[in-house]
């Protein structure tokens, strides 16, 4: 039988303010355990919640970006459960009335753009950590995160494959980055992922009962859990068995998931409105303003890009995968008017060599007008591919400019035909039987007498100019 | 000196008559010695009440004392006292000792009152009759037989022992009223977002407001001005200018709509208690006020509205204390799940146990829109036949609970008569609005019976008002037991 996958994620947004969602605790990472819980994150007898305004703004960003309702009343809800890293016994959160409804991101699929639904987006603090080593026996907890601004996104079942999945994931990772709302720290818990998935019959209409898979916080985790989790759907059907709702938990180091609670051991939330919280109500004007000073989103700068600079589709995707990259290619394609290039070395030798060394964007050794130097002599013809590599090495060790590296290493590519044609013709007479090969029709015999040029010249040699004047001197005799 | 008004007592300290370290020795003298028969208060720190009486003697010859600088008041063990053991008059908080203040304690403290201790209560606020304290019942200072009411019995009956001449105090469903009724001392319960709840430990967050008791409406009025105002750290405080609550207690009430609720005149009023409001209404229209029936016909819904609200919101507002982080916490357990059970089957008693499971239930799947959504429904148009109501009169008179003080014991097996008896006081609190108890007279037992004055909206002025005029023609105020 032929399987459809179907998946939804629920992605925890951090939202990146300096204090928390209720209290003017702050938010860093790291801390000392429990330096950073106040008296509310404590949940002292009578301690009170207060509204972080910062939370609304940021949120009503992303409902912008996602082309989604903002809903102008908002309600606090209770979602009441006992667990030790939760200290008021209830999470305050949103059930009715979430900030966003009904949004929607593009995502690519292959070179398709397939849209996937946003059911909601909701706000909510987060809870403390239980610590589990280093206790013999007893149980650490530590509430620095507690009360940490969280904007909870559910998808829609749109999502058909475990790539699609990631794909989703990462689209909506670069759109929270890119607003400013959240760090994207996935090892740190900036983002974090949960994912159901389900699988039914192809062409059956009825969904399959879904799993949850918990807490992915990678997306090569999100992508090995979903693609486990299908398999041991599908085979456990074709076994004979029947799926039970369930929450699961992936293992990364068995690559399995296994399962955490079933449907029966489900919480009664017991949601009710938040009696300490009044409504937030958010005014249209509030929303304008939001909107007024929105940045151009991913979407509308990879069509621009294209449109502009005549980059593919694919590549546009890539070079907007953040802000700092798409500023960057930006910066590089203004100002060498080689919209192109400018993509091929952003998308090739810089990605390779950012993430060879472990760096991003913002950490590259070679700033956006040092690239333009280059790539200005590439488009000139000063520079042959291989030496404009040799360039790049050096730009990325030191703070040398493209042209003073030309200079100093006397990389500055030879163009001119009287000197090539003095070495064509040494490199024939010293290669007779090339030359008698590539006569008797072996064109390959051409290349090894180009690199015999291009060696002599120290690899300066005008590559294409070799190669047209070998070619005129072999048939001309 | 024992039996002073705040303001006699504020004259007397800025005349220099009495220190404040004279005034706090002789009402600890007397606490020594009556307390042990009343249990008013849970906790009393001679050594800390004579540093701020100290301070407060210190401020006065600096030049920088306030009116109520070096009075003493007695807090409700619910309000979070930096230094003082908050126990909620709870096992469960025995062993807490707050690490900060709460907004009524700042206040109190800017101001300079000096802290006698802390007031026995119901467990959490629950209750009526003062038997829900994990520290035993308050006795009347009436009758010791008789409870103090509740839950803020302590704050009363220290009132009225002259244990204090004023207390902090709690309202949720008639927590200052009732006991302010039973003991025979004046109580004010604002508007809800008056005085910031910041601080007092929650029991039914939309219903739950401070407000204090004192011999008078007056005094009420000063305290007023001492404890409420805007605070950020509660949402729900109200963002107004400040109010001088005692501006209008010289108003003559020439003209005054009382309005009386036939459903409070109804079956079920004892007919003493009922006399002595019909006498107060007397009073005051011999005052000029002119009188008018007005009708609150969905009065008997308040019960069951209330004891689904009140209990739902309790059920999540005492989710944290989990033995965790601070307060009782069960010695031995097996895991996770039993160090809960354990320390909470310990730590609370009967009756908040009681209403944790009932409003657990009310907001469990499937019973939220029968039972929480229908309550706040029913909440709605209690607050509109009170808007109504107030269209046609100023202030609202009435009883403030169906008898005078019953006796300890006598309904502690039955939680719904119990319940039944805040039939007067609960849909003030369902509709937000400010109410007062005032002494009225004396029931055929010999037990204290108060007047209920029910304002509108921010009209805590007009109310303090009548009381004041009132207590201008009437001495049911200054009376104190025999002890």
């Amino acid at each position: 039988m032929k399987w459809e996958v179907v998946i939804g994620l629920e992605v925890h947004v951090q939202l990146n303010t300096v204090s928390k969602i209720f209290s003017g605790a702050s938010t860093a990472f790291g801390a000392e355990p429990n330096t950073q819980a106040s008296l509310v994150e404590l949940a002292l007898p009578g301690v009170l919640p207060v509204m972080n305004k910062a939370v609304v703004d940021k949120s009503i960003r992303l409902g912008l970006a996602l082309d989604a309702t903002i809903n102008q009343k908002n309600i606090f809800a209770r979602k009441n459960y006992f667990y030790p890293d939760l200290p008021k016994g209830y999470q305050i959160s949103q059930m009715e009335l979430p900030i966003i409804e009904h949004g929607k991101l593009a995502i690519l699929v292959g070179e398709e753009e397939k849209i996937i639904r946003v059911t909601r987006a909701h706000m909510e603090e987060d809870a403390g950590k239980s610590l589990h080593e280093d206790f013999h026996g007893l149980s650490g907890i530590d509430l620095n995160r507690a009360g940490t601004p969280l904007l909870e996104v559910v998808s829609e079942p749109d999502m058909r494959s475990p790539e699609e999945a990631v794909a989703y994931a990462k689209a909506l990772h670069t759109l929270v980055t890119w607003l400013g709302i959240c760090d994207g720290n996935m090892q740190e818990g900036s983002f974090r992922v949960d994912a159901n998935v389900s699988v039914r019959p192809f062409g059956q209409a009825e969904f399959g009962t879904r799993r949850e898979i918990k807490n992915l916080n990678s997306f090569r985790f999100l992508e090995q859990a979903i693609k486990y989790e299908i398999q041991w759907q599908i085979d456990t059907i074709e076994d004979g068995g029947k799926i039970q709702q369930a929450t699961v938990l992936f293992d990364p180091d068995s690559g399995e998931t296994r399962m955490m609670r079933s449907k029966e051991d489900a919480h009664d939330y017991r949601y009710f409105p938040d009696p300490d919280l009044l409504p937030v109500r958010i005014s249209s004007e509030q929303i304008d303003t939001i909107r007024a000073a929105m940045p151009e989103l991913p979407g509308q700068m990879k069509a621009r890009f294209a449109e502009a600079f005549g980059v593919s589709a694919y590549d546009a995707a890539l070079l907007t995968s953040s802000l700092a990259q798409a500023q960057y290619f930006e910066a590089v394609a203004s100002a060498t008017g080689q919209g192109k290039l400018a993509a091929n070395w952003v998308n090739g030798e810089i990605a390779a060599r950012l993430n060879r060394e472990g760096l991003d964007i913002a950490g590259c050794p070679i700033a956006a007008e040092r690239l333009a130097g280059l790539i200005v002599r590439i488009a000139d013809g000063t520079l042959s591919n291989k030496l404009a590599k040799q360039v790049f090495d050096a730009l990325w060790e030191s703070d040398l400019g493209a042209d003073a590296i030309i200079q100093r290493d006397g990389l500055k590519q030879v163009s001119d035909v009287g000197a090539i044609e003095k070495m064509v013709e040494e490199a024939i007479a010293a290669n007779p039987k090339a030359v008698e090969e590539f006569r008797a029709g072996k064109e390959k015999a051409l290349n090894a007498l180009a690199g015999q040029v291009m060696k002599a010249s120290k690899g300066k040699a005008n590559p294409a100019q070799v190669q047209d004047i070998l070619k005129q001197k072999l048939t001309q005799a | 000196m024992i039996n002073a008004t705040l303001k006699q007592l504020s004259q007397q300290l800025t005349a220099g008559q009495v220190s404040a370290v004279e005034l706090a020795t002789a009402y600890l003298d007397r606490i020594d010695a009556l307390n042990p028969a009343l249990n008013v208060f849970i906790t009393v720190d001679r050594e800390k009440t004579l540093a701020e009486a100290l301070a407060a003697d210190a401020r006065r010859a600096a030049g920088q004392a306030g009116l109520l600088t070096g009075v003493p008041i007695a807090h409700k063990d619910i309000f979070c006292q930096q230094g003082w053991k908050t126990s909620c008059g709870s096992k469960m908080l025995d062993n807490f000792i707050s690490p900060y203040n709460a907004h009524v304690i700042e206040q109190c403290q800017a101001a300079g009152l000096v802290t006698l201790g802390r007031a026995n209560m119901d467990e959490f606020a629950m209750g009526s009759s003062n038997e829900n304290s994990f520290y035993g019942a308050v006795k009347n200072p009436w009758d010791v037989h008789a409870i103090p009411g509740g839950s803020s019995g302590g704050s009363a009956a220290a009132v009225a022992a002259r244990l204090a001449p004023v207390a902090t105090a709690t309202d949720t469903g008639g927590s200052i009223r009732q006991p302010a009724s039973h003991c025979g001392v004046t109580g004010i319960k604002p508007t809800y977002g008056v005085v910031s709840r910041f601080g007092m430990v929650a029991y039914a967050s939309s219903l739950d407001q401070g407000g204090v008791m004192a011999q008078t409406a007056e005094d009420c009025a000063l305290m007023l001005n001492v404890m409420a105002g805007f605070d950020e750290r509660d949402s729900t405080s109200l963002e107004r200018t400040r109010e001088d609550y005692t501006r209008d207690l010289a108003q003559p009430l020439a003209g005054l709509r009382v309005g009386l609720p036939r459903e409070y005149f109804a079956d079920g009023l004892a007919g003493d208690v009922g006399r002595i409001i019909d006498n107060a209404v007397a009073e005051l229209k011999k005052l000029g006020a002119e009188v008018v029936e007005v009708s609150l016909p969905n009065t008997q819904l308040s019960i069951p509205a209330y004891y689904v609200i009140a209990p739902a919101e309790a059920s999540a507002n005492l989710s944290r204390f989990d033995g965790v982080r601070y307060g009782h916490r069960a010695d031995e357990y097996k895991d996770l799940v039993e160090m809960y059970e354990k320390s909470r089957a310990e730590g609370f008693g009967s009756e908040v146990k009681r209403r944790i499971m009932v409003g657990t239930y009310v907001l469990s799947h499937g019973y939220y829109d029968a039972y929480y959504i229908k309550a706040q429904k029913i909440r709605r148009l209690i607050a509109n036949d009170f808007a109504a109501a107030f269209a046609g009169c100023d202030v609202i008179l009435g009883p403030v609970a169906p008898t005078a003080a019953f006796n300890l014991g006598e309904k502690s097996g039955d939680p719904v008569q119990m319940y039944l008896s805040d039939i007067y006081t609960l849909s003030v609190n369902l509709a937000g609005l400010p109410a007062m108890s005032v002494p009225a007279g004396f029931a055929d037992n010999g037990r204290p019976v108060g007047l209920q004055i029910i304002g509108n909206y921010f009209g805590e002025a007009k109310m303090l008002n009548v009381a004041h005029q009132f207590q201008q023609v009437t001495d049911w105020h200054s009376k104190a037991p025999a002890l």
